[in-house]
């Protein structure tokens, strides 16, 4: 075996860099040095991305179990540009009293969870891909029950695990199949071994609702509104564009090159799925008053957009995927980012109620939130309206039209209640709004790349481009 | 003459500009940046009026027509595209000509008729965008083109007349012009559009397609398919449907005279010279093709313009507000135009062509002599404050320059030699006789109305009894330098106007033309013309006027129905409020609310209410969510082993 071979894995291994590093810093460090330990982390979280940014071609490690290709190269690197947002969001929670003394423990078990995503993307066999699925699920569990004493975080922090210990079950008993029916685990033997028998059909199942449970995909999806809403402002952004971005790129990836052969069975089941994911999404969304879990149910049917584009199932639909996952990274954590600040300065105000009048003492804020908001929805000229028209176009290439009509209708219900906040800050009267917020500069910095990413993303069309160019290459 | 384009940029940038930071400047600033861009505006039309005549003609003894710039805007196939452009032919130069001067003489007159008031700047910047919308429109390349400008002129028209937007009359009369005038445009589209359709081209001759030959564009004749030949005739027509909303024939004339509550300086600017001659310049356009393919669509314009100028003559007569008589004269001098193309049987000026250089000579001559009536009357109303001629009456010694000014401008409507109008108005008159004897004594007659209504008008303001009491308190005065200035300007033009070897410009089919007055005609129209003045002496000169009174007396009924326009703005009124409001817009409305709203409505309720049904599956429980996961997962499982 050639040891050397660690190091073409470039991504993770820098990654597990900056973990190490953060690991000696908190570990050797006292008192007044730990300032500049959020600092460290987001210049080496900088440093990461510009690294890694230029994708390296095609590569195969350890006999296949490890392989990565330009698109998911690129992948990482959106994921990345998402934490580094989620990290300097988190800068204003991090300091405060009763999480000051954690904030190694935060970097720790983040990375760490990103790490996990890393080789769950670039994984070239189940056993492999397991393993980062585990490494994401678990620190996140920890992750979401980070204010272990308050009792909202710690009961969600338990609802998490105990789902995701269901699910990986599940998931692990349908590779057991695939095991049994084939006899390999390796991605690129197993095509040639699919018959679609029972069997295989059942560990099809199991293994999509491994991942439904990841992007929380009805029915899947039951502990995501009690997660997002217990767990830590920040921990919540996380989960919902990262965790979730990385599993529907691997889902794809699955779906397109291991199960290729079973297309006539997984394009039935996400047809149903998405259906009922963006449609339940929704109507779940207009009944909430916790932001929060407003944001959940808006990140469910978010999710189903997304895994429309797995429906194309051609290099057009990778591309709108990462694109979608690139651009609901901005647009989310802009929202996540206003929520977050928020509830920091005006001591755990999160519903929608909270927010009437906001205009009047943080228009800059409200501004934002509504741009976001408006992304989200898909109003053109926002990044979200490109992005949502690309997943349609390829969708609707691969001739899903009812699909696509359905997905159409479902804007209109998602724009009444993203709208509804809107309504809120500007319109809705309030007495006593949320006093002024004066936001920290991480905050800051972090609102600023996510308004440039909602304005630009859509307009600069290289982006697209390169991206397109990557899938092409790697599929 | 690529600088051409610049005619077109100037006013709109202008526009622009006082638009945007008007409202930083001081008035006189404004009102200074939007004269000298039009008067630039002006020197580039008469240089390229003075350069394009004298190119000279070409080979075929006419004036070629030149395209400086030319823009394929948006393709739809092959051959049928919008293009925007710049077309400059002799009728689209004199309307240059036009337009330019009599803007300018506006916009000075403006600056003291204006001065004082609230919004002047926003007044200039209107008038920019209002003269950049009208060039636009007369040199369009193609009838597209000429739509887009037309309803930008629509539009600026709009907002001129309600510049005064706080006083209720002129809010009723701007929307009442736009909508009449919108609902004719509705008849140009559709022309355009069944025009487009089946001749395969938006331009200005079907069946031309220009084709870049070694030695620059020729243009190449093809054959125009028989659907187009059948259909060309109701694309022409609903296009003068359109023309006639703009130029306010009859029945579509009634939003003009209301359009009379707007500044003064704009009834001169629109409702004289520019945008109410629109319709005749668009049948002057067209004209080949009227010709050709409808002449009979070509004489129902004449029947027409022959009809809208007796009645508005009429009307004329009675009406006791100056710049409605003005307005209603405007309307009856539109309809001599339109009767002078109509008349046309041929595109040969010597054999029954005469009537397209007739009518377009007398649109460049009326639109001096009545932007110099409207000033004057502006003049007057600055001086009185007030439109009735009631309040008028003996204003000579007190304006002497807009007196003398008024009496050549009435002179030269009235067709009294040597002023312009005589010479124009005899040519209509001539082709009107060529044409058909009948058309020929109606002219006539209505050309003696008009002298009537005119001289009564003048003699109303001028002479008569002076309204002392109202004089005493204010005493009328001459109006300043910068209102004075247009009114001498307009009136030499009126002088001179009528010398202009105008056939050597414009004919109907581009060649040269030498007018020679026919005498018969001549003669006759002006004794016609000479009785009627010396009757409206006798009845309006002296202080009393008992004869009128008197006549007003006996024929009380025709008097009443004049003086209310013959009840054409109630009937219209009926027509829409009793009929098409109540009988088709209330149901309309009915369904609109009751059904599709309420579908709507049904719809959202729906969703509400599932939304609320739903929500005990997420009851918080884990074990219930253990089920639904593995529930979900076996589902489709089962669902996949059966398909």
């Amino acid at each position: 075996m050639n040891y050397f071979q660690f190091l073409d894995m470039i991504p993770e291994v820098s990654l597990i860099a900056i973990i190490m590093v953060l690991f000696l810093y908190d570990l050797f460090t006292e008192g007044k040095s730990r300032r500049y330990f959020q600092l460290t982390a987001c210049i080496l979280l900088g440093i990461h991305l510009i690294v890694n940014i230029q994708p390296d071609g095609y590569t195969q490690l350890f006999g296949g179990m490890y392989q990565s290709s330009p698109i998911a190269h690129a992948m990482k690197s959106i994921l990345t540009l998402g934490t580094l947002i989620v990290v300097l969001q988190a800068n204003n929670w991090l300091r405060r009293g009763d999480t000051r003394h954690k904030q190694g423990e935060f970097y720790m078990l983040l990375l760490s969870t990103l790490l996990g995503m890393f080789f769950m993307i670039s994984a070239g066999h189940f056993l492999m891909f397991f393993i980062g699925l585990e490494l994401a699920s678990v620190p996140m569990a920890c992750l979401v029950a980070f204010d272990k004493y308050k009792q909202h975080s710690a009961e969600a922090g338990a609802k998490y695990i105990l789902s995701a210990l269901f699910s990986s079950g599940l998931m692990l008993y349908g590779i057991s199949f695939i095991y049994g029916t084939i006899g390999t685990l390796y991605f690129r033997d197993i095509p040639a071994g699919l018959t679609g028998s029972p069997l295989q059909i059942m560990s099809l199942v199991f293994f999509f609702a491994g991942l439904g449970f990841k992007i929380s995909l009805v029915p899947f999806h039951l502990w995501t509104a009690d997660a997002y809403q217990g767990a830590p402002t920040t921990v919540t952004s996380y989960l919902s564009v990262i965790s979730k971005g990385s599993a529907v790129f691997v889902l794809m990836m699955v779906l397109v090159k291991v199960f290729g052969a079973m297309m006539e069975q997984w394009h039935p089941m996400l047809y149903i799925v998405i259906i009922a994911t963006i449609t339940i999404g929704n109507l779940f969304a207009i009944r909430q008053q916790n932001l929060k879990r407003f944001m959940a149910f808006s990140s469910i049917s978010q999710a189903g957009y997304i895994v429309l584009a797995v429906m194309g199932g051609n290099a057009i639909g990778m591309t709108s995927l990462a694109f979608y996952v690139l651009v609901y990274i901005a647009a989310n954590l802009a929202a996540f980012g206003v929520i977050n600040i928020i509830e920091q300065k005006s001591r755990g105000k999160v519903d929608i109620e909270d927010y009437n009048g906001l205009y009047q003492t943080n228009p800059k804020l409200c501004f934002i939130m509504t741009l976001a908001l408006f992304s989200l929805a898909g109003i053109p000229p926002f990044a979200g309206f490109f992005s949502k028209f690309f997943v349609f176009v390829s969708a609707f290439n691969g001739g899903n039209f009812w699909l696509v009509f359905i997905a159409l209708l479902n804007t209109v219900i998602s724009l009444f209640y993203y709208l509804k906040i809107v309504k809120a800050m500007y319109i809705l009267p309030n007495d006593a709004p949320i006093a002024t917020i004066k936001s920290d500069s991480y905050t800051r910095l972090s609102l600023v790349i996510c308004t440039a990413g909602i304005l630009g993303f859509g307009i600069f069309s290289a982006i697209y481009e390169s991206l397109y160019y990557f899938s092409i290459v790697s599929l | 003459m690529e600088y051409t384009l610049l005619i077109l940029l100037l006013p709109f940038l202008s526009f622009l500009l006082l638009g945007i930071t008007g409202m930083r400047m001081k008035p006189a600033v404004a009102g200074a940046i939007g004269t000298i861009v039009l008067g630039a505006v002006t020197l580039l039309s008469y240089l390229t009026a003075f350069l394009y005549f004298g190119g000279g003609r070409n080979e075929e003894g006419v004036y070629p027509a030149l395209t400086p710039y030319n823009m394929e805007w948006l393709p739809f196939n092959g051959n049928l595209h919008i293009d925007l452009g710049i077309l400059l032919d002799p009728i689209s130069i004199l309307m240059l000509v036009v337009i330019s001067t009599v803007s300018l003489m506006v916009h000075i007159y403006s600056f003291g008729y204006m001065k004082g008031e609230k919004g002047f700047q926003r007044y200039y910047a209107f008038l920019s965008l209002f003269t950049f919308s009208m060039l636009g429109l007369v040199v369009a390349t193609n009838i597209f083109q000429m739509y887009i400008f037309w309803e930008l002129v629509g539009v600026s028209s709009y907002l001129l007349i309600g510049f005064y937007y706080t006083k209720p009359e002129a809010i009723a009369a701007s929307k009442k012009a736009f909508i009449v005038t919108r609902f004719a445009d509705l008849g140009f589209l559709i022309g355009i559009l069944i025009y487009g359709y089946y001749t395969g081209t938006f331009s200005f001759q079907p069946g031309m397609e220009v084709i870049a030959g070694a030695d620059g564009p020729t243009a190449a004749m093809t054959l125009l398919p028989a659907s187009a030949l059948r259909v060309l005739p109701v694309a022409l027509g609903l296009m003068f449907v359109g023309g006639a909303g703009k130029s306010a024939m009859f029945p579509l004339h009634i939003w003009l005279p209301d359009a009379m509550e707007g500044p003064t300086p704009v009834s001169a600017l629109i409702h004289a010279a520019t945008m109410v001659v629109a319709g005749v310049y668009l049948v002057a356009r067209m004209f080949p093709l009227f010709i050709g393919y409808a002449p009979e669509v070509l004489h129902w314009v004449a029947y027409i313009g022959a009809f809208t100028a007796l009645y508005a003559a009429i009307v004329a007569c009675v009406q006791s507000d100056i710049k409605r008589v003005l307005a209603f004269s405007t309307i009856s001098q539109i309809g001599f135009m339109m009767v002078g193309l109509g008349v046309c049987t041929s595109m040969l000026p010597h054999e029954g062509g005469l009537g397209y250089m007739a009518g377009m000579f007398h649109l460049f001559t009326h639109a001096m002599f009545k932007a110099l009536l409207f000033l004057g009357a502006g003049a007057i109303i600055h001086a009185v404050h007030s439109n009735e001629m009631s309040t008028m009456g003996g204003l000579r010694k007190y304006m002497p320059i807009t007196h003398i000014t008024f009496l050549i401008a009435c002179l030269a409507i009235s067709g009294i030699p040597p002023f312009s109008g005589f010479f124009s108005k005899d040519e209509i008159l001539t082709a009107a006789f060529e044409f058909s004897p009948f058309i020929g004594w109606t002219m006539s007659f209505i050309a003696a109305l008009t002298a009537f209504y005119m001289f009564r008008l003048y003699y109303c303001i001028f002479w008569g009894k002076e309204n002392k009491e109202l004089h005493t308190a204010h005493t009328p005065h001459e109006a300043p330098l910068s209102m004075t200035f247009p009114l001498m300007f307009l009136a030499a033009v009126t002088c001179v106007a009528g010398f202009i070897p105008f056939g050597e410009f414009v004919s109907s089919n581009g060649e040269a033309y030498v007018i020679h007055l026919n005498t018969q005609v001549a003669v006759t129209s002006v004794c016609i013309a000479i009785v009627s003045i010396l009757i409206a002496t006798c009845m309006y000169m002296r202080r009393k006027q008992t004869f009128a009174d008197k006549l007003a007396h006996t024929f009380k009924t025709l008097h009443t129905a004049a003086y209310h326009r013959f009840y054409m703005d109630e009937i219209w009124l009926f027509v829409t409020k009793k009929i098409i409001f109540r009988c088709i817009s209330t149901p309309i409305a009915w369904w609109d609310r009751h059904v599709i709203d309420q579908f709507f409505n049904f719809i959202a309720w729906g969703t509400d209410a599932t939304a609320d049904e739903i929500r005990n599956m997420q009851n918080g429980s884990i074990q219930s969510y253990c089920i639904w996961f593995l529930s979900g997962a076996v589902i489709l499982t089962i669902m996949l082993l059966l398909i």
